[in-house]
């Protein structure tokens, strides 16, 4: 679906706003949206909500061989998709240039800041290491994706527990979550993202832009940064000239922002954690309000099934037998059987069409029902329903009619068939001068597939 | 909240427990669902049955490419997404069962030449994963305002190796059966040898989408060994599941 355009009126509105310090959500300038953390069962699932815009974060582990010049490191895959749901706008192939991007920026953040210790992924080195894979999903598009995407998967790599794994000498044993509890990654340090937009050549900035504000910016500037007021990763996009001290500026008030978020995400994972460990319940389950009005629960509800064989006795003992369609397989010859019957060729009159032997050669042939024309069988006499399929020799298939007669011959160039295009219809076999008819054209590889094998 | 705490908390130890056809005691997990949690779609629902969880969106009747346009009907679209890698061609097929439902169901004639998209997002999977996305679809569908001739429900169930009936099965409980060799060696010992562990699970997981007018079968999608009576059994215990989830659906938009 297109994106619905932004009308004059409401951008004019948006800036006018903006030049007067208002945001249409009441926020002050530097004012984020509140963040909303909840974790799903297993390890490593987490959802965030920054504002309306939802991300959902996934972090999984497999064992694999390590790359060939990092033997000893472990491998970190990062996915975010801007899923169908977010936006009409995002349809399959309609987003590279923004997934792009996002996908790049997240990579730039995570993996080029180091902030998980890839050398503690080392299993045996040069031989397996653990790849940690971390699929982020935009479930709501409000504003702002590379924000909520970067908590996501701070969130959901902080989260996760890997199985353990102990290695005596030569020997790997990878106890699974029973037998050991799993053990947590090791993080040196969270980098977020803060996003500044950029309005009327720089004059103006709001920080965490939503939807409409990302419409009219000019320019946005990310930069990535940790608690300890270290920039990971900074960038500015849309062509936006910035001063020095404007940068310097936002990179200070990214470093409060960042300190204010690592302390909820830091909070939200212990709550999650004492919530565990006590054998409380966790999950999105609980995350679901109970007093919303939109919300809804029920808790386990027994189903009686006592008169569930009788009911199912009575339903056989009504209906009515299978009718006797079954048909048995029938074997002609080695090599080839029919089962079934086909039926009557709906191809009609048609002339001068023909097929290629694409599989080379002239140990196969295809025989066309509409060539037959051309020798003066006619189709339309055929009135027979059935088909035979005939495998003879080595050599090809062959449709007849059950009433004509069934001739085996192992002789090869009886069934040449000559393939040239501006000749009219090809050489008709000669063993055979019954009418011919044949499946739909459907069938036809299928066929070729099965003289393949049958010649093989 | 604690004592519900406390409740589920001894509910959820119990999750799953199987019955014998005869005795009453099969039960569907713990559901909960939320509508309208997301601002963009038309809209939008989170089915949550036990662990399972899936968020689903709609967007529609919308416009369509005219490749896809059907001249006197709206164009159904399914997308689901699973949580983990890219969408492979289990998605795809899952995809399908769930548009013949809601195609059987929605009233697209109303709508000529528009486009109904459906996008399902799998957020957790413990089990009966099917039958939670036809839920959710049909939740997201209502919050839409898409006409619909009736409701539909997903129901699972699986069959034990003695018969034994569970509805709404975990993830434990739907694996198909497999033996296991946990011995040493490539010595084929027979299953009496203590190196074969037997993991025990369904023999057969079925799956059934059902209609809330007459509790038509829909569609029904099923994996493993059973006979006609077995079938015949677990659809009367999902008819009789799926008055519970469409009291479910009521109840929740009553509110």
């Amino acid at each position: 679906m297109k994106e619905t355009p932004l009308s004059n009126c409401e951008r004019r509105f948006l800036l006018r706003a903006i030049e007067e310090k208002k945001r249409l959500d009441g926020r002050q300038t530097y004012d984020y949206r509140n963040i909303r953390i909840s974790f799903g069962t297993d390890y490593g699932c987490c959802i965030v909500e920054l504002g309306k815009t939802r991300v959902l974060g996934q972090v999984s582990c497999e064992l694999v061989s390590p790359k060939l010049n990092r033997a000893t490191e472990g491998i970190l895959f990062f996915n975010l998709e801007l899923s169908q749901m977010a936006a009409p706008a995002f349809e399959p192939g309609r987003q590279s240039d923004l997934l792009v991007k996002l996908n790049r920026l997240l990579e730039r953040c995570l993996r080029n800041s180091k902030c998980i210790d890839t050398e503690s992924l080392c299993v045996v080195a040069g031989e397996k290491v653990w790849q940690i894979r971390v699929d982020l999903h935009l479930l709501n598009h409000d504003g702002n994706i590379i924000d909520a995407a970067s908590i996501a998967a701070i969130v959901a790599l902080c989260h996760f527990r890997r199985p353990d794994v102990s290695v005596q000498g030569d020997e790997v044993t990878l106890y699974t979550p029973e037998e050991r509890d799993p053990v947590p990654l090791s993080i040196h340090h969270m980098p977020i993202c803060v996003s500044f937009a950029f309005f009327q050549q720089g004059t103006y900035l709001l920080v965490d832009p939503n939807e409409r504000e990302e419409r009219v910016m000019d320019g946005l500037l990310v930069i990535a940064m940790n608690k300890h007021r270290e920039i990971c990763t900074i960038q500015s996009s849309g062509g936006i000239m910035l001063l020095k001290d404007q940068v310097l500026r936002c990179s200070k008030i990214a470093g409060v922002k960042v300190a204010e978020i690592t302390e909820l995400i830091l909070k939200a994972l212990e709550n999650d954690q004492k919530v565990r460990k006590e054998g409380g319940k966790f999950g999105f389950a609980e995350s679901i309000a109970n007093q919303r009005i939109t919300a809804f629960k029920m808790e386990k509800a027994p189903i009686d099934t006592s008169d569930v064989e009788e009911k199912a006795e009575e339903i056989i003992a009504e209906a009515e037998p299978p009718s006797e369609v079954v048909s048995t397989p029938v074997l002609w010859t080695p090599g080839t059987a029919q089962i079934g019957e086909g039926v009557e060729n709906s191809w009609g009159d048609l002339e001068d069409s023909e097929k290629e032997d694409d599989e080379g050669g002239g140990d196969e042939a295809i025989i066309l029902d509409s060539i037959k024309m051309d020798t003066g069988v006619e189709v339309s006499d055929i009135g027979s329903q059935e088909m035979v399929f005939h495998h003879v020799g080595q050599a090809g298939l062959e449709l007849l009619t059950s009433d004509a007669p069934i001739i085996l011959s192992d002789s090869e160039e009886e069934e040449m068939i000559i393939l040239e295009p501006d000749k009219n219809p090809k050489k008709i076999r000669t063993q055979t001068t019954s009418a011919k008819q044949e499946k739909a054209p459907s069938k036809k590889p299928v066929k070729r597939r099965k003289k393949k094998r049958a010649a093989n | 909240m604690e004592e519900e705490m406390h409740t589920d908390a001894k509910i959820r130890a119990e999750i799953g427990t199987g019955c014998s056809p005869r005795g009453p005691g099969c039960s569907l997990r713990h559901f909960a669902c939320e509508q309208n949690l997301l601002s963009r779609p038309d809209g939008s629902a989170s089915f949550l049955q036990g662990d399972t969880s899936v968020l689903a969106g709609v967007y529609g009747p919308a416009e369509v490419k005219v490749s896809k346009e059907i001249f006197n009907k709206a164009t159904l679209e399914v997308i689901l997404r699973p949580k983990i890698g890219l969408p492979g061609v289990a998605e795809k097929s899952r995809e399908r069962l769930i548009r013949n439902t809601c195609e059987a169901v929605v009233l697209g004639t109303l709508h000529p030449r528009t486009s109904i998209t459906v996008v399902l997002q799998v957020v957790s999977d413990a089990g009966s994963l099917l039958a939670c996305c036809l839920n959710a679809a049909c939740m997201a569908l209502v919050d839409a305002g898409v006409p619909m001739r009736a409701l539909f429900c997903g129901v699972t169930c699986a069959l034990d190796s003695d018969g034994t009936l569970v509805l709404d099965p975990t993830s434990k409980q739907e694996k198909v059966s497999t033996w296991l060799w946990k011995g040493r060696g490539l010595e084929a010992k027979g299953p009496e040898s203590p190196q074969w562990d037997w993991l025990q699970e369904a023999r057969a997981v079925l799956t059934f989408a059902l209609d809330s007018v007459e509790r038509k079968l829909l569609m029904s999608s099923t994996k493993g060994l059973y006979s006609d009576s077995e079938l015949q059994q677990c659809l009367a215990a999902a008819q009789a599941a799926s008055q519970h989830v469409f009291r479910f659906y009521r109840e929740s938009l009553q509110r």
